[in-house]
């Protein structure tokens, strides 16, 4: 057993010190094959850092560091009768629990007032004949909800500290929910009746990257919601997080809100947009496809320059098989050649890979994601590319019969 | 010992081409045997069949007893690097490695040490008189130490036999006579030798002759005469003891 695992040792020291002896013969040679390899891996690195990078910038995936929202809800469990019940309540001061974190940029709560919905009309008219319009839903929110959501107004302006502080009775209204009900411009001071009380409407809110509810929905403040329409607890906590923060802020966020059972909230990624991702999952199918064909352009390079090694080297092979190495031995050192071209290949392909992508995206103003797994997988394909590249160069070495070889 | 019976190699082509036929041969251990003959006899065919680089269509190879045709290739393969030295005309050094690691090479994956097997490369080198050109590469060698450094490598390993193909073939005189003394010395130390050319004064330095000519194998009778060596079972065996030798002793 220790006899047999010390041969075994042996065995393949000899080979990989035969194979390394055999790779540094021929600089040029290792040159080329390196640079074969190297190109393939670097390419593969490129695309998908450079895909990684951009799905990061269209803000998608909370996995990946680049998410730049998140979303904070308590966690649900399924209770005694089946129900999924929240485990806590956020607290009403999370806003100002969370800002001071480092990497939380902005943060709102929003919550949809429960049912029974409040009913919203522009005018306090009740008519009889008709059935009562579907009202909007009414949401309240907190005055940095467009830093939140990344919300663009088409128009007005955004409640504020004051506002809240007053309690007053203002409304932003979500661009769907202002056509919903003809509210167009906002020069004639409209206002929308929630309930029985008259709210000025005072901006238009035209798009948010997260919570696209809002759209929908008559956006009151918090602190009104909670004089007037009985809001209780708060839904939802939306972050904005600094670019490369989303993973401390996952971890950090939790624990602010409850030290004592961080637990039970729970931080995700919003929904990403429909159309945006599958665009960009089909241009990452192209890109892909272009680094797979370089990299099978890079891989018959190495096997090209193993094949070249192989003919050059027929004499040197039929020596060692004269000299008792069994052809098994003999295919295994050219295939640990290659693999060792493959895999240095692969650490400079896939540093050169970094660098492109490094370099791209601080051109672009980008902020590079690239998963530190793809350049060790990046490393270990150029492996797997040396030794299947090498594989047919060394079944003809394995083939070679010492009596030709030796006739010179 | 070594024994051909009834040995024949049959090459098919455009017609089978019988490059050997009908060969029985015995070396004994400690035996120093030149094969001669003019180019295309079939010198090379026996070198190759004798080193278990060729199998024989036809009869019967011997190795210590073991009937070799019932060896599988890995085995054959063993037996190449353990059993059977090469000396080749061309030396066939690789280039890009030292002297010390050209030795080496016979050790590979023989299950050696390291360090033993480093032990055994020096000794070897010592012996053919190269221990100072240990690290240099081979290019930089003159042809006579080329070839010291491959018969090096051949008797590294303390094989049971040397075969050695044309060894002096790309030599000049002085070198050849060098090389053909370090194989006296080998031989006296026990060391069997089997030696092709078809150099008749490298011919002479061996202890007993065949010669090969259109695939056969005639003896040359003084030589088995004077040294009383059987080339056959069937002929009359006189012990392969020490003989002084009438020629080329080493001086």
């Amino acid at each position: 057993m220790t006899a047999g695992r010390i041969r075994m040792g042996l065995l393949l020291g000899d080979l990989i010190g035969q194979a390394l002896d055999g790779v540094g013969g021929k600089p040029v040679r290792l040159l080329i094959g390196l640079l074969g390899a190297a190109v393939g891996i670097g390419a593969l690195v490129v695309t998908v850092g450079l895909g990684q990078t951009a799905t990061g910038q269209l803000s998608s995936r909370f996995d990946s560091a680049a998410a730049l929202h998140a979303e904070v809800a308590p966690t649900t469990a399924s209770g005694s009768d089946g129900k999924e019940r929240a485990q806590a309540t956020l607290p009403v001061d999370s806003v100002s629990r969370v800002t001071s974190l480092a990497g939380v940029q902005a943060a709102a709560l929003v919550t949809t007032l429960p049912d029974p919905a409040p009913s919203v009309r522009t005018a306090d008219i009740h008519d009889p004949s008709q059935p009562p319009p579907a009202s909007p839903p009414v949401m309240a929110a907190d005055a940095d909800l467009l830093g939140a959501t990344g919300g663009v107004l088409g128009a007005g302006r955004f409640f504020d500290a004051g506002h809240e502080a007053r309690h007053d009775r203002v409304a932003v209204l979500g661009a769907k929910a202002a056509a919903e009900l003809g509210v167009g411009s906002l020069q004639s001071r409209p206002s929308v009746f929630i309930g029985d009380h008259a709210y000025t409407v005072i901006g238009i809110l035209d798009s948010v990257t997260v919570q696209r509810p809002l759209l929908e929905a008559v956006i009151v403040p918090s602190t009104t919601a909670r004089r007037d329409l009985g809001l209780r607890m708060p839904d939802t906590l939306v972050l904005q997080v600094a670019p490369g923060a989303s993973a401390i802020v996952a971890r950090q966020v939790p624990i602010a809100l409850d030290s004592g059972d961080p637990g039970s909230f729970t931080v995700a990624a919003p929904p990403s947009g429909g159309l945006e991702g599958a665009v960009r999952h089909d241009l990452d199918l192209v890109f892909f496809a272009v680094a797979l064909i370089i990299l099978a352009a890079g891989a018959l390079g190495v096997a090209n320059v193993t094949m070249l090694s192989v003919t050059e080297r027929r004499a040197e092979i039929g020596l060692r098989r004269a000299l008792g190495t069994p052809r098994s031995l003999v295919a295994a050192q050219f295939v640990i050649e290659s693999l060792i071209v493959g895999i240095i290949g692969g650490v400079i392909g896939a540093a050169a890979g970094v660098l492109v992508v490094v370099a791209v995206s601080s051109a672009q103003a980008w902020t590079p994601v690239l998963d530190v797994g793809v350049v060790v997988a990046a490393v270990g394909a150029g492996g797997v590319l040396g030794m299947l590249a090498g594989g047919f160069p060394a079944l003809r070495a394995a083939r070679v019969e010492p009596i030709e070889a030796l006739r010179s | 010992m070594i024994e051909l019976e009834s040995v024949g190699r049959r090459f098919e082509g455009a017609g089978s081409v019988a490059a050997l036929q009908g060969v029985d041969l015995v070396i004994r251990d400690g035996d120093y045997l030149a094969v001669t003959g003019p180019s295309g006899a079939g010198k090379s065919t026996m070198l190759n069949i004798l080193g278990l680089l060729d199998r024989p269509s036809e009869g019967r190879y011997l190795f210590d007893g073991i009937d070799t045709d019932r060896l599988g290739e890995r085995e054959r393969t063993g037996l190449r690097g353990t059993a059977i030295g090469f000396v080749f005309q061309s030396f066939h050094l690789l280039a890009e490695r030292t002297v010390l690691d050209n030795v080496l090479l016979a050790f590979l994956y023989g299950g050696l040490p390291r360090r033993e097997r480093l032990d055994r490369a020096h000794d070897a080198l010592a012996r053919v008189g190269l221990s100072k050109r240990a690290s240099f590469l081979p290019p930089t060698l003159s042809g006579g130490e080329r070839q010291r450094v491959a018969i090096a490598r051949a008797v590294g390993t303390a094989p049971r036999v040397l075969l050695a193909d044309e060894p002096t073939g790309n030599l000049d005189e002085g070198n050849s006579r060098a090389v053909l003394d370090l194989f006296d010395e080998f031989n006296a130390a026990g060391q069997t030798i089997v030696t092709i050319t078809h150099d008749p004064a490298v011919a002479a330095r061996a202890r007993r002759r065949v010669r090969v000519r259109e695939g056969r194998l005639t003896v040359v009778a003084d030589a088995q005469a004077s040294k009383g060596l059987a080339l056959h079972p069937g002929l009359p065996v006189i012990p392969a003891a020490p003989v002084v030798a009438d020629e080329g002793t080493p001086a």
